[in-house]
């Protein structure tokens, strides 16, 4: 067994944790879910190790522990699946596994592989991934990763005394539907061998497959309940500390769209390498979304029209004009904005300001002869940290430092600002708690009322369905089927499903 | 690092106070440091180390990194002396042709290693670092390895006229300084070499035209290693192979020392100012406090890793190549 008893944490003065109880039982699964900042990234690390509690106790079976380091815990039976994948991709599968924990295979300085290797294959038939452990962990699939990750902290259970808990954070979000089954399967399978903690964002999965469920709130534990029975919209509520009702898409804002002004057309166009043939035509004011499953050909759309990719043959037409040259740079000078998926990667430049990130696609508009005029840049940045209420000390804030959802907020006035016609968007609320999709999607309606065309990925199916005008199924690079979209006659999850799959 | 120095806003004045303290410690051991005779040495041996310094700086904050300097401020020298000489010799006459000249050379000589980087895309450093031997020789070429005298009153006035106490190269160079800050936070070529370097692939999403971008790194660096080429010539009175010799060394470390990050996107000129200055003032000190000659070098590159210790943020680096 292993608790937290009135643990708390605070950070150069912003209290995190605020007493919280934590109790999770030998072979128990145990959700965790919070919004965004509700404390559940700092909780963690306190379990297993990377940061420090200010008070409080740490339990390991009724006797109190203090983990100065990841090591530590280990040591004591607490291990960490990380999110952001940890196995080092230029190594083998056995050498991640047993990472630091070499020495049993060691003699007169040399590693005996052979030694190595079967111990290895010990490991991953515990979660019955049948691969070469002198495998190159980059060929790996993200799945197969994740279960070597598992494997890797299941070689505790060889090393300590007493059950193991396992933290999983985030562990489905880059796995496709069967991938995760097999994962829930394998932790399922591994209860008589371990406890876990799970932590994700998608409620459907923490109801099925913990027993019990904490919901954080504010660095404090709010409620914990049994799974069995459990609704998903109370835990909602409980999280967000108030009602998300049908509205949440802002379906009664949404407008019909000009059918008459055409700003992006896409004339039997065929995506680099796809060998497919895509046409499309997007309407001022309009959200046309695009749905598929992962790998079904969306993003290569995205890139195209945003001039990252050459398509092999088509016209693509923005406004009418066949676009010729194709590169980020002519279609940002004609109008058109994207919001990636990876934020951190190509929306947001840490390091600079709020005021730099928003005129960096139009430094044009902000400069004479190439002398930047920074007051009008902060006046811009000003503007519109009031009215997307962006959550900021000042314009000169490092973005590096804001919240997911602000960030996204500085992304989405970045491209709205410099005035994009037609805006494409992948993934936008990716990572955001509830509050900040909700925002998100206030600002998709604003923008469709001022006219702009919208191109959504949406990060799910029900988004897609509650947002847009016009949705394209795409299976295999393929439209293969349209719906309109209009409010109270929306199609249903099903009927989308039928043309994904 | 310690906890005095764990806040962001202390980290930033590193740098300065690391400055401070080597002026006090320098002082403690010869109370003649502080003296404005040793003050205007410094500068002088910083002017020429300064220039250099800056050029690299912009291609440094862009995440890439030249190492041309020694080849760039070779040729620039020679081209300057010999258009100098040529043209009269002295530049309140039609000599003053050769500031330009010597100017252009160094533009020229970005450009190609910008495009040589960008256009066969070959690793700047890889790039750099060779183009920088083909200036060296280039330049061998140029002299026949002869040294060239430059005995031009007017343009040696430049060390030779003080004004409170300080040289004429130290004001140009202050000058330069202020052009180069003013580039680097009042333009968007500037503001795109922060987010070039802050992520490249964020700018080209961005819509920046990054390849371009990068060259206008280079050839901006390579003006401004021809302003330390004329400064180094006016030092000494000679232009050879030789004058590009440890620029290097000095300009790389004073952008490191100064605090601005190898990876790009973090730091600037100021900070190349007082790590130039830094490095200057460990040179000097040494001579003053009577180190001897065959110390000094190795003294210098400890005294760098132990300023570069204290200057740089680690926690932010998660891996340090």
């Amino acid at each position: 067994m292993f608790e937290l008893v009135n643990v708390e944490k605070r950070y150069m003065g912003v209290h995190v944790l605020k007493g919280v109880d934590f109790r999770i039982d030998d072979g128990e699964i145990v959700g965790l879910v919070g919004e965004n900042g509700a404390g559940k990234s700092t909780l963690m690390k306190v379990i297993y190790g990377a940061v420090q509690h200010d008070a409080g106790t740490l339990l390991v079976d009724g006797a109190p522990v203090s983990f100065r380091s990841p090591r530590d815990a280990m040591k004591r039976g607490v291990g960490m699946v990380y999110q952001e994948q940890s196995l080092i991709p230029n190594l083998t599968v056995m050498e991640n596994i047993f990472l630091g924990f070499e020495k049993p295979f060691v003699r007169f300085g040399a590693i005996n592989w052979k030694k190595m290797a079967e111990a290895a294959r010990r490991q991953l038939a515990k979660v019955r991934l049948d691969i070469d452990p002198g495998t190159i962990t980059a060929r790996l699939t993200f799945a197969q990763r994740q279960l070597v990750e598992l494997a890797k902290v299941l070689a505790l259970e060889e090393r300590v005394e007493g059950k193991l808990v396992i933290l999983l954070d985030e562990p489905t979000s880059v796995l496709s539907r069967d991938e995760i089954e097999l994962l829930f399967s394998v932790v399922r399978a591994l209860r008589h061998r371990a406890s876990f903690i799970f932590v994700s964002h998608r409620l459907d999965e923490i109801v099925a497959l913990s027993d019990r469920i904490y919901v954080l709130k504010d660095g404090v534990v709010v409620d914990v309940m049994e799974a069995k029975g459990a609704d998903i919209s109370a835990i909602q509520k409980k999280m967000v500390g108030r009602d998300i009702n049908g509205e949440y898409y802002r379906e009664d804002r949404q407008a019909p769209y000009d059918p008459d002004r055409v700003l992006l057309e896409l004339d039997h166009v065929e995506i680099a390498g796809q060998g497919n043939d895509i046409s499309l035509t997007l309407h001022a004011g309009e959200v046309l979304a695009l749905v598929g499953v992962e790998g079904s050909g969306r993003e290569p759309i995205l890139r195209t029209i945003f001039g990252m990719l050459r398509p092999d043959r088509g016209t693509l037409r923005i406004r009418g004009e066949p676009v010729h040259a194709f590169s980020p740079a002519h279609s940002v000078a004609h109008g058109v904005g994207y919001v990636p998926r990876e934020r951190k990667v190509e929306g947001i430049a840490s390091g600079m300001n709020v005021f730099e990130n928003m005129t960096l696609p139009q430094m044009r508009n902000y400069s004479h002869a190439g002398v930047l005029d920074i007051r009008a840049e902060r006046d811009l940045a000003r503007e519109w940290i009031g009215k997307l209420s962006i959550k900021v000390p000042s314009e000169y804030a490092d973005c590096g430092n804001l919240s997911g959802g602000n960030q996204q907020k500085v992304v989405l006035a970045k491209w709205r600002s410099s005035g994009s016609e037609i805006i494409l968007l992948d993934h936008p609320t990716r990572g955001l708690d509830i509050g900040a999709k909700e925002d998100v999607y206030a600002m998709i309606r604003d923008m469709s009322a001022h006219g702009v065309g919208i191109i959504l990925v949406a990060d799910t199916l029900e988004e897609a369905i509650g947002l847009s005008h016009t949705i394209a199924v795409i299976k295999d690079g393929e439209i293969k089927k349209w719906f309109s979209c209009q409010p109270k006659a929306k199609p249903s999850l099903y009927d989308l499903i039928q043309y994904m799959v | 690092m310690n906890r005095f120095l764990a806040t962001d806003a202390l980290r930033k004045w590193v740098p300065l106070l690391v400055l401070v303290g080597l002026c006090l410690f320098f002082t403690a051991l010869n109370p003649n440091f502080l003296s404005l005779r040793n003050f205007a040495r410094i500068a002088i041996s910083s002017s020429p180390a300064l220039m250099v310094a800056i050029g690299v700086t912009f291609v440094i904050l862009m995440g890439s990194i030249d190492l041309s300097m020694e080849g760039t401020v070779a040729v620039c020298a020679v081209v300057f002396a010999l258009i100098l000489n040529a043209l009269g010799g002295t530049i309140a006459g039609r000599g003053w042709v050769a500031l330009p000249a010597a100017l252009l050379v160094g533009a020229a000589l970005g450009a190609i290693n910008g495009i040589v980087h960008v256009k066969l895309r070959i690793p700047s450093f890889m790039a750099s670092l060779s183009l920088g031997f083909v200036g060296i020789g280039l330049s061998l070429l140029i002299t026949g390895g002869d040294r060239i005298l430059i005995d031009d009153p007017p343009f040696r006035s430049l060390l030779t006229v003080r004004v409170e106490g300080f040289p004429l190269m130290a004001y140009a160079a202050l000058a330069c300084l202020l052009v180069a800050w003013f580039i680097q936070d009042h333009t968007t070529v500037g503001r795109n070499f922060y987010a070039v370097g802050g992520g490249e692939d964020l700018a080209r999403a961005s819509g920046l035209n990054v390849g371009r971008l990068r060259i206008i790194g280079f050839v901006l660096a390579g003006v401004f290693y021809a302003l330390g080429a004329i400064f180094a010539v006016a030092r000494l009175g000679i232009a050879e192979t030789e004058t590009g010799r440890n620029f290097m060394f000095m300009s790389i470390t004073s952008v490191v020392v100064g605090g601005t990050a190898l990876r790009g996107g973090e730091g600037g000129v100021w900070n190349t100012l007082v790590g130039v200055l830094i490095v200057n003032v460990i040179g000097n000190g040494m001579v003053v406090i009577g180190l001897a000659d065959y110390f000094q070098d190795g003294v210098l590159g400890l005294l760098v890793i132990a300023a570069v210790y204290l200057s740089t943020d680690r926690r932010s680096l998660s891996f340090v190549k």
